[in-house]
């Protein structure tokens, strides 16, 4: 016990951001969830746990691997000076989360924020709680628990400047980083009661006392500047690939270009000759499912990257392509189309389609095509390890810090425990960087190497060329109209690579996780639903990529929903809130969704009340049926991912070229209450410009089972001439006393199908196929 | 041999002349700040200033800077107008991951030094070259007119 107490008082002073804080590990009181570290939320949300029958089912973050953590001295360090470090135990990756964590930790402890500094946890959810950073779960999963710890700390400092004083504790109150005897006006600042606040015991979770929300100075307020905002504009933010380390070697791999390919022979003599190289290092590649394993391949490690990548180009390798070597993006469209055209496995049933469409005035239908994307995050995966006497150390930019950590100790095999992983700021993750296949990798080389510390760098075209693919897909719709137009009977094949084929050897049907990204559970009020899923077989690893299965399926269906109010000549916001139907509360057992993003089905119904209302309030804020000049137009899109509500408003222009500019867009989202709205605006425009790329640019293409592109010139992103000249962020007011929504990805769906209902409306022209690129020329 | 200026520090640098000036600031001076995207000029990431004029490091050969005055990121904010642009950026919070922002505020400064009030279309010319993935353009904009209205508020 003392350990760690003499933990709290002095560890501030000798942490820094890129040195694990060192606190000692408490016993917990509280049962932290029994599941093997598994890590992704993939594995953690999609396979049933070892739960007997008998056992609730665990949701939010009790349902994640290792759970949630609330215990101050894990959390919180307070040094004599005053100094408050809080830890963040989430990988920082654009979504200010160094930032939201420890203010909400601030917040409850009264701390002033002047005089906090912010530690990043290494990989431990032992001691952290989960730190899969995806799902857009940080600040819904750990709002909570991190108000408790900060609470926790403000209670203790409480009780020991009581204590010293003898006074009841009910007299005495932290403000801002001092405690006050209210009767007497006596001040103790933090600093000088860190070492008696140690003392005190843990109070007790349920005893603990928070603040009344009405009385926060940092949440909600969105006035906090980012904590490492001057380091990013100074360059001195330290990110995967900028790990420097005493004799460190650089290497870059040539891996098999075709997935589930094998080396065969490889000639090093001319790598050899090329300045700086070192040696050639074979990384032996897996069987399969790919999990988070290395693809394998040869590394060239030399004494700085150039001459790696030099290396590399000088390589002559011999490789059997294996399975997908004739996959072709082009042969596996039709392949789709010609399961979406078949009935396929019916994954939810309301009423009798096939009856209702007989009878139906109208009948329509539609098939949508969302190509395969890559996060191309502006940072490739780097990882650098080193090993010593038995101990790894890994530095990366890392969204599950705990699966890279365990992956590198089994491929070593050490315990995890002789694993330290340090988490670096991530240039962009969006999904790929929860995958540390490239952390093994460095691990592997440096083995090689006698332990020598090794940065493992992916250039461009490794990134694209060997990434974990947001899938493909081809989404089938049929309706039946009644004479007014409006929907009664609705059918919907999804036909799409399921990410569990990655982690399961041959999964060939989406999972309940990808169902549940709004195919499934689209809460509308037609009283003849079908939804099937006929099967679909990977050629290459499909992982997750921001809002992952909800870009395709909301693309189709908030399509769709525009093609039928067009068919009934309608309005189509009114149209929409009309199949959308009256406000209400949706089981979403009632439509057939067993994921429910994870979230317990009570705590997070689907309320559709709340997407109407950021449906009309994004009309509204757009200036909704306006009048606009010749070739521009407005459409809308609306979507519930993430148990967050979006609804965008999209103006286009469309010249007589065809070329096509976005002047405006406005986003209402309802993602409950916020801690960081400054944040959250940040994060609907970023997903708004994702959301124009994946729409007019984006598209990953296989010929010979080799991706096409190569670099930004093939594999276009959104630049700020293609952007959203204006982006405006309409946040519905929430309610810190109910269940926070998703951030960082339910801005992303609404975005596609919008900007192409609002082409339909200025040209008359549906898009079917993504991305747009040149379908709008004459 | 190649002697360059970085930072207004001199450097001999002992690399074949062909490594490109990045990977030198990046793995042999030891100057992380400016950033590996692409290795083919195509988003910006590793632009530099050499002798004033905005460049894409990562395909410029250290011969070609032999003998003259590199700024990377660590060094722009001794210029007043860098200063001002890293300062709109951190008052406007337009870093996401903030990767690509090193790249954005050397082409931004570049921008503002010769056009001290650019309009949107000298903004999307001077910046569409600089990938941002997290998507802070419109920011982005928003902070270089900020920096520009300041920058001619001093003058």
């Amino acid at each position: 016990m003392s350990a760690r107490r003499e933990a709290m008082v002095g560890a501030a002073g000798q942490v820094s951001l890129d040195r694990e804080v060192v606190l000692a590990n408490v016993s917990r009181r509280r049962f932290l969830q029994g599941m093997s570290a598994l890590g992704g939320f993939v594995l953690a949300a999609g396979f049933a746990s070892p739960l007997r029958a008998a056992d609730p089912p665990k949701y939010g973050a009790d349902g994640m691997p290792n759970g949630w953590v609330d215990d101050p001295l894990v959390f919180v360090a307070i040094a004599e000076d005053g100094t408050v470090s809080i830890v963040c135990h989430r990988s920082e990756m654009g979504q200010g989360v160094r930032t939201g964590m420890p203010m909400i930790v601030a917040e409850e402890l009264e701390a002033d924020w002047k005089r906090v500094r912010v530690v990043q946890a290494p990989g431990d959810e032992k001691r952290f709680g989960n730190q899969d950073t995806d799902g857009s779960r940080s600040t819904r999963h750990f709002l909570d628990p991190m108000r408790r710890c900060g609470a926790a700390a403000r209670t203790m400092l409480e009780t020991a400047a009581a204590a010293r004083w003898g006074v009841p504790v009910s007299e005495v109150e932290a403000r801002n980083h001092e405690v006050v005897h209210r009767p007497t006006g006596r001040r103790a600042g933090y600093g000088s009661l860190a070492k008696a606040a140690a003392s005190q015991p843990v109070p007790g979770r349920d005893t603990v006392r928070l603040k009344d929300p009405s009385r926060f100075r940092y949440i909600g307020k969105g006035q906090l500047k980012l904590v490492d905002g001057r380091d990013i504009v100074t360059g001195k933010a330290q990110y995967g690939i900028d790990t420097r380390l005493e004799g460190m070697l650089y290497a870059v791999v040539a891996r098999p270009p075709v997935y589930r390919g094998k080396m065969v022979s490889y000639d090093a003599a001319e790598t050899l000759r090329v300045p700086g190289v070192v040696r050639v290092v074979v990384i032996e590649g897996s069987a399969p499912p790919a999990e988070f394993n290395p693809l394998g391949g040869v590394a060239v490690v030399a004494s700085n990257t150039w001459a790696a990548i030099q290396g590399r180009n000088a390589l002559k390798i011999t490789w059997d392509d294996g399975p997908n070597a004739s996959y072709d993006s082009a042969a596996f469209k039709a392949t789709m189309e010609e399961a979406a055209r078949k009935p396929g496995k019916v994954v939810r049933n309301e009423g009798d389609f096939d009856a209702a469409a007989k009878g139906a005035a109208r009948r329509l239908e539609a098939e949508y095509y969302v190509p395969h994307l890559a996060h191309a995050t502006m940072e490739p995966p780097a990882a650098t390890v080193r090993i010593a006497q038995g101990k790894c150390e890994v530095w990366g930019c890392f969204q599950s810090p705990q699966a890279a950590r365990d992956r590198v100790a089994k491929r070593l095999g050490l315990s995890a425990d002789n694993v330290t992983v340090h988490v670096t700021l991530l240039g962009g993750g969006f999904g790929r960087k929860s995958k540390p296949d490239f952390a093994v990798e460095a691990a592997v080389i440096s083995k090689a190497m006698d332990g020598k510390p090794v940065k493992v760098t992916w250039t461009r075209d490794d990134d694209l060329h060997n990434s974990y693919y947001h899938t493909v897909s081809v989404e089938h719709l049929e309706a039946g109209v009644d004479a007014q137009g409006k929907p009664v009977a609705w059918l919907h094949r999804s036909v799409a690579p399921t990410i569990f084929s990655t982690f399961v050897e041959g999964a060939k049907e989406e999972a309940a996780l990808e169902l549940g990204m709004g195919v499934i559970n689209v809460p509308f009020a037609i009283p003849n639903i079908r939804i099937e899923n006929p099967e679909a077989t990977a050629h290459t690893r499909i992982g997750w990529f921001r809002s992952v299965s909800n870009i395709p399926h909301a693309f189709a269906v908030q399509s769709f929903v525009g093609e039928l109010a067009a068919a009934a000549s309608r309005d189509p916001k009114d149209f929409l809130l009309e199949v959308i139907g009256p406000a209400r509360v949706v089981s979403p057992s009632e439509l057939s969704d067993t994921w429910n993003h994870g979230e317990s089905p009570v705590r997070y119904p689907v309320d559709t009340g709340r997407l109407r209302r950021v449906v009309e309030t994004a009309a509204r804020e757009a200036g909704w049926g306006r009048t606009l000049p010749k070739g521009r137009g407005l459409g809308i899109a609306a979507h519930y991912s993430f148990v967050s509500y979006v609804a965008a408003v999209v103006e286009v222009a469309v010249d007589d070229q065809g070329a096509l500019t976005i002047p405006r867009v406005d986003v209402a989202v309802d993602c409950g209450a916020c801690v960081n709205p400054e944040r959250v605006r940040a994060q609907i425009q970023g997903a708004c410009v994702m959301g124009v790329g994946i729409a007019t640019v984006g598209e990953i293409t296989y010929k010979a089972g080799r991706v096409e592109q190569n670099n930004f010139d093939s594999y276009e992103v959104t630049r700020m001439a293609g952007a959203p000249r204006e982006i405006r962020v309409h946040i519905i007011p929430g309610d810190f006393g109910k269940p926070l929504g998703g951030v960082g990805e339910p801005g992303v769906p609404p975005i596609p199908p919008a900007i192409c209902n609002a082409i339909f409306a200025a040209t008359g022209k549906r898009i079917r196929r993504l991305p747009i690129r040149d379908q709008l020329k004459a | 041999m190649t002697p360059v200026t970085i930072n207004g520090k001199r450097y001999s640098v002992d690399l074949p002349e062909d490594t490109p000036l990045l990977w030198t600031l990046r793995d042999y001076v030891g100057l992380t700040g400016t950033k590996f995207g692409c290795g083919m000029a195509l988003c910006g990431a590793c632009t530099v200033h050499v002798d004033g004029q905005p460049v894409r490091s990562c395909i410029t050969p250290i011969a070609a800077v032999a003998d003259k005055k590199v700024v990377t990121i660590e060094g722009i904010g001794g210029d007043k107008v860098g200063q001002a642009v890293q300062g709109a950026w951190v008052d406007l919070g337009v870093p996401q991951c903030g990767y690509c922002q090193a790249g954005q505020i050397m082409s931004a400064t570049a921008l503002l030094k010769r056009t001290a009030k650019p309009t949107d279309a000298e903004i999307d010319e001077a910046m569409t070259g600089n990938i941002c993935r997290c998507g802070t353009y419109v920011s982005i904009r928003a902070a270089i007119k900020q920096a520009a209205a300041r920058q001619g508020a001093a003058l």
